[in-house]
């Protein structure tokens, strides 16, 4: 081809390539670029209602959530939240997707497919149900303890502490399908000749896993970990349903404060609420660097146990 | 489990052996006690939904009368006639399918380009795109829900349909670009070649062969998204505020139970409403469903 029609052919390729990005550059650049960062000037204002005038404060915001016990209650909720259902999701759920993968199993389609049901269903309309399940006068949950002899209900969602362990569990519950797929997709990639050779060989199960299961895994608890805790970050639809970020706040996550203040007060604090959704979305940001590594570090161990 | 000693002793059974010996089947035992633990596990599992479907079928004395019993004495259907009617789960329902399929599209077809043009061609810019994209590909909705109101207001479509669909499509859904660029890299060229011969144009090239050849993650990202859709909450609570004629199920579940705290077997047939769809739709296209989720490893 001579130069100038292929100068001409690369610019008509550049254009319509332009266009095929359009629909994305305008809508996750509305939706998500904007946002991410027009927080950063919400959070430099006060802005008491989305029809109100924005009044420049400076970092006067940042003051007042970090001065704020409730700022910090969320944080530990979301922490302690994290730590209680990141390693039951990832630990148990690998020892079942271990059972469900062997090839002696009867019915493990069935299981599987029961252990992941409540992944697809809505969490919100879960939140609600578990609501009534946790009853204290009239749930099932109380009406069975009552059988066994326990004749006092037990307040599952009305004691902080207790209604942050309830919740924890529903969640478990909830997601754990999810991890459960990653294990499964993690063990499918190690080849069963490695299992024969250690049956020939007459390693006991446990010694089949310490051997050759655990270190294949390794790489993949990696991501498998960053994936959960990236999920537990998300429990606001749980939570919002279920509790409501009570009692006395004692389950409410960053993103329920944030909601609080911006949406469910009676004279919504829209700069305040932007400066703790900054200061969050700088906590998930760096862990998302972290999630980066993580691939980068299971990539590099893959290539080294191969 | 005994631990043998790791010297490499010949076994006291030639591997040949028939299952028939007492040894066999003491050998077996431990499997069928962890298959009585699957089942029990399962039951506590699916617990949960066999009492909500119990829960939509027992008239309010029943439920109240505290029993564990999970048969109805006597099956009231009017709770879902109540919910589906009276409670504007009819309603819903229409606004949860509308929002959903319209998201999927947008989703679907923005990707579906995007994922294109980045796995296939190298132009200015591109790197600067790709580096974007994977800086947020997480970005939780309580870190964005303030802008995308306030844009949103500003846009005139706070309290709309249009304004649900747009927000939702909107969102990050990074991964999904990325599935379809990782996809769309490895076709190999000589596909494209011989139809550029032929004389036919970018636009050509993707609609007639490249779109098709990628149905099987176009089938994976749909899916996913009219889950996530389907389930969504915070986005469709926060735009139905002031119109309550635009909640989605989710939302509408909650403003149900706000106002009939006693009204269970409505509650509960209403949540059998909103679950049924996507329940039948995962047990129909479970392989899919499984397979785009383990993918999130497998990359």
């Amino acid at each position: 081809m001579p130069a100038p029609v292929r100068g001409a052919h690369l610019r008509r390729r550049n254009v319509w390539i332009w266009a095929f990005l359009m629909p994305t550059v305008v809508l996750y650049g509305l939706y998500t670029i904007y946002p991410i960062v027009a927080s950063y000037w919400y959070s430099l204002v006060e802005w008491n209602g989305f029809e109100s005038e924005q009044r420049f404060v400076g970092f006067s915001n940042y003051e007042a959530v970090l001065a704020d016990p409730g700022f910090w209650n969320s944080v530990w909720v979301t922490v302690v939240f994290t730590l209680l259902v990141a390693p039951a999701r990832i630990i148990l759920s690998l020892l079942l997707a271990i059972v469900l993968n062997s090839p002696k199993l009867p019915f493990a389609a069935l299981f599987r497919t029961v252990y992941f049901l409540p992944v697809v269903t809505t969490t919100a309309i879960v939140g609600v149900v578990m609501q009534f399940i946790f009853d204290p006068a009239s749930g099932p949950i109380n009406a069975a303890l009552q059988t066994l002899g326990q004749s006092k209900g037990i307040n599952f969602l009305g004691e902080s502490g207790l209604a942050l362990l309830t919740v924890s569990a529903v969640y478990v519950w909830k997601f754990f399908g999810i991890t459960m797929i990653y294990w499964l997709a993690a063990l499918q990639t190690i080849p069963r000749d490695l299992y024969e050779a250690a049956k020939i060989d007459g390693a006991s199960a446990v010694q089949t896993f310490r051997h050759i299961t655990l270190p294949l895994l390794m790489p993949f608890l990696l991501i498998i970990t960053v994936l959960t805790i990236e999920d537990t970050f998300r429990a606001f639809d749980l939570m919002q349903s279920m509790t409501g970020g009570g009692p006395f706040f004692g389950t409410e996550v960053i993103e329920i404060y944030i909601y609080r203040w911006a949406f469910a007060a009676s004279i919504p604090q829209l700069g305040f609420a932007s400066a703790a959704a900054v200061l969050f979305g700088l906590f998930v940001m760096v862990f998302g660097f972290f999630q980066l590594w993580a691939v980068y570090a299971a990539r590099r161990l893959r290539e080294s146990t191969r | 489990m005994t631990t043998t000693t790791t010297t490499t002793t010949a076994k006291a059974h030639p591997v040949t052996r028939r299952g028939r010996s007492p040894w066999e089947a003491f050998r077996r035992l431990p499997w069928w006690g962890a298959v009585l633990l699957l089942v029990l596990l399962g039951l506590l599992w699916i617990y949960p939904f066999v009492w909500m479907v119990s829960a939509s079928l027992k008239s309010s004395t029943e439920i109240f009368s505290g029993g564990v019993s999970l048969w109805p004495e006597e099956f009231v259907w009017e709770n879902y006639a109540r919910a589906w009617d009276d409670a504007g789960f009819g309603r819903y329902m229409l606004n949860t399918v509308i929002v959903t399929l319209a998201t999927v599209v947008i989703v679907v077809v923005r990707c579906a380009l995007c994922g294109y043009v980045l796995g296939r061609y190298r132009f200015p810019g591109s790197r600067i795109v790709i580096g974007i994209l994977v800086a947020t590909l997480f970005v939780p909705t309580g870190y964005t829900i303030i802008p995308i109101v306030k844009l949103s207001m500003e846009l005139g479509v706070l309290n709309s349909l249009t304004g649900m669909v747009l927000a939702l499509g909107g969102a990050a859904n990074v991964s999904f670009i990325l599935i379809y660029a990782g996809y769309f890299r490895q076709l190999p060229k000589e596909l494209e070649e011989a139809a550029i011969m032929d004389g036919a144009g970018f636009f050509r090239v993707f609609w007639t062969i490249m779109l098709p050849l990628s149905m099987p993650v176009t089938a994976t990202v749909a899916l996913l998204t009219f889950l996530a859709t389907w389930n969504a909450f915070f986005l469709p609570l926060v735009f139905s505020f002031s119109r309550p004629e635009l909640r989605t199920l989710s939302v509408g579940m909650q403003a149900f139970v706000g106002e009939n705290a006693t009204d269970w077997s409505g509650m509960a047939a209403a949540g059998v409403i909103s679950i049924v769809p996507i329940v039948v739709l995962f047990l129909f296209l479970q392989r899919y469903f499984v397979e785009g989720i383990a993918g999130a490893v497998k990359s």
